[in-house]
């Protein structure tokens, strides 16, 4: 069992509700990536979601995008992501998945960077633009090395699609909220929390909801319903305004920090 | 010489072409792909469909193009006799048109009302504009900001045409960016919106589809040459970008194993530099733009920026077929620079009074090299992809 397994069960028995940030990888540079989840690990997130940024990310939006170029133009690697992550393994026992477009793993080589992955303590793997169809190969070695590989459930989804997405995922189910890409939007309907109940109907796992979320009011109804909230573009555009900023670091942790509070 | 009847094999249910293609695409897309993959399946049946589409080319579009017999640029070369297969001669002035009119048949058997685009060279963004026009609907074409600058008369077209152009400033502002961008829009759209892709890239379906759509390119050529020569051509000779042009000359010919495929890469400033455009030449496997195929990237699996003077060229990508049939060893692919390219099109300009689009240019320019190579009364159908009016203003300087 996993780290990521392991939180579900915790926050299962204290009937409690998972808050999953996510931060780019070298946004503005890797020190402060190593700091920012120790940081946010404080304030009480439970699971941290580190983007390895592509050059042409489809399924993201401008301001995750724009993090990603931040970080690339910053001279960020895999490899160097890689390293970051064992430092703050040193510090930090949150379970940390990464996120990112197929191609740097492609590229990397499947086997070789789930290896690299299980070496420096990642536990799970979210990759947008890789469904189930595509990811027999990297599901079945993840599996081996004790790897969740979290899937999405879009509200486009089919009964069918629902039904063999949630089956191909570990860790946990992402569904997202906005039929869209990332973003902060004010409109996170009620709608959301009948799907997330429809959902759950074929399956078990935790259903984690992201996707235009923003504002504690958000992350409370959101709360309600799913098994955890993520919370990824807000968090991102925080980051970017404090650029350069030396207090960065307590600023994104002090607003994520409100976010939290309106899960307990 | 009777074709044979070609088992439609490829691509495999998955969408793939040996190992290349597939449907590497965000959740939100998965079921309105499968679901346009099976209404494409059935439209490609219905012999009503096939009858619209057909008209359309015919009296919209003006099929088929002529197949022209180069008699002062055979003569030039020595060894080549040189068909050009006119798509150039196409309304809206390039091979796009037949793609786009095929995918707006569907869009409206689909009931979608808003179109969506990306484009490079905006010849695929014109020809999207022309059929959003010709049947009422609302269109909006993503295009790289350095593109709009490039090739302004073909914005000033679409705009005349009722289409939105939006200039996309991120990455290298060019086709990739502009692709990005579309995809995006239609996955916040995805209900009432067709995403018309240009070239046989994206996910599955769409190679496919546009491989479909745009293969009256050779079905026709094949048929005008055995008319005119009684037998097959030596040679076929086109440019590649992400490759619609070519794969449309190519595909009726794939089981003629005697007729050797040569696709034209840009070498851009030459394939030992980092500007260049040479996918196949130069790339590794990788995903992009929903298919696995050859791309331009580094050693971290991040995109690497195209260069070609022909923007319709100008994409680190290609089409997941065209990385089928080079690892296969079906189709050579060669590369001429942007000098190069440019002297093609003067050649041919010159020779023949044809201005060909600098897309085209570089499959001109190869003339001269497999000229060289070429036993004596070889023949080669080049594919005229397009006309060269829109690059007026940036070949000006060449003059």
């Amino acid at each position: 069992m996993n780290r990521i397994d392991q939180k579900f069960k915790e926050l299962k028995t204290k009937k409690r509700k998972a808050f999953i940030a996510f931060i780019t990888a070298g946004d503005p540079d890797l020190k402060t990536t190593e700091d920012l989840v120790v940081s946010l690990e404080g304030v009480g997130v439970d699971i941290i979601e580190i983007g390895i940024p592509f050059s042409d990310p489809l399924a993201d939006g401008p301001t995750i995008q724009a993090s990603f170029f931040r970080a690339l133009s910053k001279g960020t690697t895999v490899k160097k992501i890689l390293e970051t992550v064992k430092r703050i393994r040193l510090k930090s026992s949150i379970p940390i998945a990464f996120m990112t477009s197929y191609n740097p793993i492609l590229r990397f080589g499947e086997e070789k960077f789930l290896k690299a992955c299980v070496d420096v303590g990642i536990d799970g793997l979210i990759v947008p633009d890789l469904p189930p169809e595509e990811a027999k190969n990297l599901c079945s070695l993840a599996e081996g090395y004790d790897l969740s590989t979290i899937f999405f459930v879009a509200p486009t989804s089919t009964d069918e699609r629902i039904k063999s997405n949630t089956k191909a995922s570990s860790g946990f189910v992402y569904y997202v909220s906005l039929t869209g890409i990332t973003g902060t939007q004010k409109a996170v309907a009620q709608t959301v929390v009948k799907k997330i109940n429809h959902i759950k109907r074929f399956t078990d796992k935790p259903v984690c909801v992201g996707f235009g979320i923003s504002t504690p009011e958000q992350v409370k109804v959101i709360g309600r319903a799913a098994d955890g909230v993520i919370v990824g573009s807000a968090i991102v555009r925080v980051i970017e305004q404090n650029k350069g900023n030396k207090n960065l670091v307590p600023a994104v942790s002090h607003y994520v920090s409100s976010l939290v509070k309106a899960l307990r | 010489m009777k074709n044979k009847v070609m088992k439609q094999l490829l691509p495999d249910k998955n969408g793939y072409y040996g190992s290349f293609g597939g449907r590497f695409a965000p959740e939100t897309l998965m079921a309105v792909l499968a679901q346009l993959e099976k209404q494409y399946q059935a439209i490609k049946k219905d012999k009503t469909f096939k009858k619209e589409f057909e008209s359309y080319l015919k009296e919209y579009a003006g099929r088929p193009t002529n197949l022209y017999f180069a008699r002062r640029l055979s003569a030039h070369l020595k060894t080549l006799k040189v068909y050009l297969k006119r798509e150039d001669l196409l309304h809206t002035g390039a091979h796009k048109i037949n793609n786009t009119l095929g995918q707006i048949l569907v869009a409206r058997r689909m009931g979608k009302t808003r179109i969506i685009a990306e484009t490079g060279a905006g010849q695929h963004g014109v020809a999207t504009a022309t059929a959003a026009a010709l049947f009422g609907l609302k269109c909006i074409v993503y295009m790289g900001a350095e593109d709009v600058k490039r090739q302004s008369l073909n914005v000033y077209r679409m705009k005349l045409m009722g289409a939105q152009v939006i200039p996309v400033e991120s990455g290298s502002k060019t086709l990739k960016d502009a692709m990005n961008e579309a995809v995006r829009d239609w996955v916040t759209n995805v209900a009432d919106t067709f995403y018309i892709i240009g070239s046989v890239a994206g996910f599955h379906p769409y190679p496919a589809m546009v491989r479909d759509f745009q293969s009256v390119i050779g079905r026709e050529a094949r048929q005008q040459f055995l008319a005119k020569e009684n037998k097959l051509p030596n040679y076929l000779l086109a440019c590649v970008g992400g490759g619609s042009n070519a794969m449309g000359l190519f595909h009726a010919f794939y089981n003629d194993k005697t007729v050797k495929m040569i696709g034209v890469e840009a070498a851009g400033h030459g394939v030992d530099t980092h500007e260049h455009s040479a996918t196949l030449n130069k790339g590794a496997v990788g995903v992009l733009h929903g298919s696995k195929s050859m791309l331009l990237q580094d050693n971290d699996g991040q995109i690497q920026i195209a260069h070609s003077i022909a923007a319709g060229l100008d994409y680190p990508g290609v089409g997941p077929e065209h990385a089928f049939y080079h690892d296969s060893k079906r189709a050579e692919y060669v590369t001429i620079t942007d000098k190069e390219a440019i002297e093609g099109l003067k050649l041919l300009a010159r020779l023949e009074g044809i201005i060909p689009a600098l897309e085209t240019s570089h499959a001109i320019a190869y003339l001269q090299k497999l000229a060289s190579r070429a036993k004596k009364n070889s023949t080669v159908i080049v594919c005229l992809s397009g006309r060269g009016d829109k690059d007026m203003n940036q070949i000006s300087q060449f003059i």
